[in-house]
């Protein structure tokens, strides 16, 4: 429904430098799918969200909504904002505090291209109040809502147009943790019934994983991975993706060999010899990074069996509620591991790890 | 209420130690603080309106009680023209300058105009250009008889069609509309920077256009702004002095300040008279500073979570854009290098003549070497010096402490202090300058004719900036960074001494160099004030001109607008250097 190929935008910083914001960013999102950018501050996910609403001229690539160009440097077309019927909520809510709810959500139909009499206004207006629950405010003052409220008005106004495609920056990033996964739930089950293809911005991991169809990792303008929230955070393919969406502990290792099974490769590591999961064919003699999330480890005070068990002794540990995090020493290297709060092993005991062969993720190690 | 309660427990005698070891140098400190500025912003000021009511006194007869200058001032025909003319000029220089400054702000803030970033240059020129040497050049720009306009238009066209009369009511809305349009400038940029880009953009991606957005969004938005703008401007119009002097006296059009300065300047002094227009300027003036403050506080009701400040997006003018150049070259052109063209070339003559080759040939630097050798000249830049200086040391460091008790403490009233101190705001130059002169006649304590009534004077006026340039930075000192002072032992005069002072430095120095830029300038409260000996830069120019001394006087402005250029400067290089903001 939409495709961005290779979109390039770049713009000049205060000090007069030229910077390349988005590079080369290619993808596609299919109709009434949630689309994210992820990536920390700087990484160009807003930039290039900001090119397709077309905030922001490109410098190259093209931009496709529906088969037609909104953007295309080699056909020279440029639709600009106002005409291309996307809905946008943006990160700081932009809520106009000189008009009422009502007239904050009715103002895209009054603008419009298409005219719409007082009554269908007032109809349509009720509709998507009604939708984010906000029937009961429609007269009260803009500057008097709270940020939840303000949030779902936003959220109101870019769906009263009814837009082709819908752009939340960052929408979730002003209110507090508890709101925020209420909102966050919200979001989802509204995009889901609503069935709107939507880009949704955010550096947030744990927002991306829960909302998205499909989730592009950015660092420094480019894409470095897109794939489904699972494969993005149980496949990661380089060592940023590894790092930035959710904790994990990196081990270097070497091939030694292939394993049991399809995919599966014997290496030796700091741990010792252990069983590992690669996509890639690997050779004998590789260097490799590992990759093994901390709710991956399993910790037992008795030798379990099995393969991939090394010893350790308990370093430090951190209560945390729902879980225990123990930093666990093996050799010189220190691992982090999440386990139930259920194991109270003191902390200078001696423990056993296990980690399943098919969560211990090869990446290549150049990166 | 604590220390009552503490008190009561204890015993008599110890209760007097209490006392003693709750004697502190702090409260002397405050003390006299609070005394200065209720005194210097209070007294002359109340005893102005009082004296208002009085006949004026000669040997003959003493002062009697009566509402004669009221009846005088507000009974004939004549006041309510002047009271026609006043709001008439103010109102016409407000909507001019308004004008001018909001549409140069859209043009920088929001459009890809080029060579936009000198805009800013612009803020500085009213800094720089005092009101009466910016007067003086448009004279010689635009008088009927020697404006250098006149006489290229009548030579181009070869008529003798008087084209620009800047001795006029609209004469004199151009050039104060001008010379107040950066303020405009200013304050709109302002206004169109603190507003979160995404209000704008958010319009546009619900499909509003240009016109729709700039109407209904931006317009609405910055409203509060536009009509603080418009108040603030028609209150500095109705202050000022040098313009409709100059400009209105002559050919008999007077507003409020020129009608004190006619009343004085007669024989005898029309004291009473003079007091009771100050009267109706000063009502006029806080009416607008009332609402004024009132609308900048109401502003905050605006401001609502602003998201990480993208760059706001420009428009593309497309061709349009070199039209929006050519209006800001041209402004440049009004408001800079006219101005200063004509007083160069004036002081370079021997005897002021318009430009062209015969008098190109009798350039002369015999201006720049009367003002240099002038003894009198030397005085009055001695003067201005030290008074510049005195007052601004003066300024900030008791507004320093004044400011402290209004951020840092929960002083019951403070707010009734941040008023007092502020309260100058309303004063117009003249008004201040008036009510200075009829307090200390009526008290003599040695200091008429001196150049303590001038500091005074000055000392009163700047009181206001300086607080708010100390305000700014006192804001920033959180709190704890005081008490762990105090928890390591410090009193609170070391305190202030060592922690308070060096940490508001930057807003002090920015501070200090503005008062003593404005002093170097303040030219209508000296006029009433100064006596010989005591004259400042701004009262010889005066002097000059009402002696006809152009060229001289062209000499002594080229040299004083360089001066206040380097000051300027200094000061802008202190602000980045030390990271404070133009308060």
């Amino acid at each position: 429904m939409l495709s961005v190929k290779n979109l390039n935008t770049e713009y000049t910083d205060t000090q007069g430098r030229i910077v390349k914001a988005a590079q080369n960013i290619s993808f596609d999102v299919p109709e009434g799918k949630l689309f994210t950018l992820l990536g920390p501050s700087g990484c160009g996910k807003t930039t290039t969200m900001r090119s397709i609403a077309g905030l922001e001229r490109p410098t190259s690539g093209e931009i496709d909504v529906n088969g037609t160009a909104v953007y295309s440097s080699g056909k020279k077309i440029f639709v600009s904002p106002n005409k291309r019927n996307f809905g946008m909520v943006f990160q700081s809510y932009a809520i106009w505090p000189h008009m009422n709810v009502f007239q904050n959500a009715a103002f895209p139909l009054e603008v419009g291209k298409r005219k719409f009499s007082k009554r269908e206004i007032e109809d349509k207006v009720t509709r998507v109040l009604t939708v984010v629950g906000l029937e009961n405010f429609a007269e009260r003052e803009a500057t008097m809502l709270s940020g939840g409220q303000q949030q779902r008005l936003a959220l109101a106004r870019a769906l009263v147009m009814e837009p082709k495609l819908l752009l939340l920056d960052e929408p979730l990033s002003n209110l507090d943790a508890k709101l925020r996964e209420r909102m966050r739930s919200e979001l989802k089950r509204l995009q889901r019934e609503l069935g709107l293809t939507t880009i949704y911005v955010t550096h947030d991991q744990s927002e991306a994983l829960a909302l998205s169809h499909e989730i592009a990792v950015m660092r420094e303008g480019k894409i470095v991975q897109i794939g489904s929230p699972r494969d993005v955070y149980e496949r990661p393919e380089n060592k940023f993706v590894a790092d930035f969406v959710g904790l994990t502990n990196f081990v270097d290792a070497v091939v030694q060999g292939p394993g049991a099974a399809e995919n599966l490769y014997h290496v030796s590591s700091d741990l010792g010899a252990l069983c590992v999961y690669s996509i890639d064919t690997l050779r004998k003699g590789d260097a490799v990074l590992i990759s093994v999330r901390p709710e991956d480890i399993e910790l037992s005070e008795m030798r379990p069996t099995g393969i991939n068990v090394v010893e350790g002794k308990i370093d430090f540990k951190v209560f945390l509620g729902e879980f225990i995090d123990f930093q666990v020493r093996v050799g010189d290297r220190q691992l982090l591991a999440r386990v139930h709060p259920s194991l109270k092993t003191e902390i200078g005991g001696a423990i056993y790890l296990r980690m399943n062969p098919e969560k211990c993720i090869s990446i290549k190690s150049d990166n | 209420m604590n220390t009552n309660e503490h008190a009561a427990i204890l015993p008599p005698a110890a209760w007097r130690l209490d006392v003693l070891k709750k004697f502190d140098l702090k409260w002397v400190i405050i003390g006299i603080c609070l005394a200065f500025v209720a005194y210097l912003a209070v007294m002359p000021l109340g005893f102005l309106i009082w004296q208002s009511f009085y006949t004026p006194e000669t040997a003959a007869n003493s002062a009697k009680l009566t509402l004669g200058n009221y009846l005088v001032a507000y009974g004939s025909p004549q006041t309510i023209r002047l009271l026609g003319n006043s709001l008439l000029f103010a109102s016409g220089t407000a909507v001019f300058a308004f004008a001018i400054g909001a549409a140069l702000a859209w043009m920088n803030e929001r459009t890809n105009t080029p060579f936009k970033s000198l805009f800013f240059a612009l803020t500085i020129i009213p800094l720089i250009i005092p009101g009466i040497m910016f007067t003086i050049s448009w004279i010689l720009l635009g008088s009927p008889k020697i404006g250098i306009i006149n006489l290229l238009l009548q030579n181009w066209f070869g008529s003798d069609y008087i084209f620009v009369n800047v001795y006029s009511m609209w004469g004199m809305i151009w050039v104060d509309g001008l010379h107040y349009s950066p303020m405009a400038f200013l304050i709109m940029t302002a206004a169109l920077r603190s507003m979160d880009p995404s209000l704008e953009e958010s319009a546009l991606m619900s499909g509003a256009s240009i016109p729709q957005i700039a109407w209904r969004i931006t317009f609405r938005l910055t409203w509060p702004a536009i009509f603080a703008a418009l108040l603030i401007l028609f209150v500095r119009a109705i202050e000022s002095f040098e313009v409709p002097a100059l400009l209105g006296l002559p050919v008999g059009t007077e507003v409020f300040t020129s009608a004190i300065y006619q009343a004085i300047h007669q024989y005898p002094s029309q004291i009473g008279l003079a007091s009771s227009y100050a009267t109706a300027l000063l009502l006029i003036a806080s009416v607008g500073i009332y609402f004024q403050s009132r609308l900048s506080n109401r502003g905050s009701k605006y401001s609502t979570v602003t998201g990480k400040g993208f760059r706001p997006r420009t428009m593309d003018l497309g061709r349009w854009r070199y039209l929006t150049a050519a209006i800001f070259i041209v402004y440049f052109a009004f408001i800079v290098v006219l101005p200063f063209l004509v007083l160069l070339w004036s002081s370079l003559q021997k005897f002021y003549s318009v430009p062209s080759m015969a008098a190109a040939k009798n350039m002369s630097l015999d201006a720049y070497r009367f003002i240099l050798s002038h003894p009198t000249i030397a005085d009055a830049v001695w003067n201005s010096v030290l008074l510049a200086f005195a007052s601004a040391t003066i300024v900030m460091l008791v507004t320093s402490v004044i400011c402290w008790i209004v951020v840092k403490t929960k002083l019951p009233g403070r707010w009734l202090l941040d008023n007092i101190t502020s309260l100058p705001l309303v004063f117009p130059g003249l008004v201040l300058g008036l009510a200075v002169m009829v307090f200390y006649l009526n008290f003599n304590v040695g200091v008429y004719g001196t150049l303590w009534i001038m500091l005074i004077a000055y000392v009163t006026r700047f009181m206001p900036y300086g607080l708010r340039y100390n305000t700014t930075s006192m804001i920033q000192i959180h709190k704890e960074l005081e008490e762990s002072a105090q928890m390591s032992g410090a009193s609170w005069t070391t305190t202030f001494w060592r922690i308070i002072l060096p940490l508001l430095k930057p807003g002090l120095m920015a501070g200090w160099i503005y008062v003593v830029i404005v002093s170097i300038r303040e030219l209508s409260a000296s006029i009433l004030l100064y006596s010989p000996g005591t004259e400042v830069i701004a009262t010889v120019i005066w002097e000059l001109w009402e002696n006809g001394q152009f060229v001289e006087l062209s000499a002594l402005g080229v040299m004083f607008i360089i001066g206040l250029l380097c000051l300027v400067l200094l000061a802008q290089f202190v602000g980045k250097k030390f990271g404070v903001k133009e308060a």
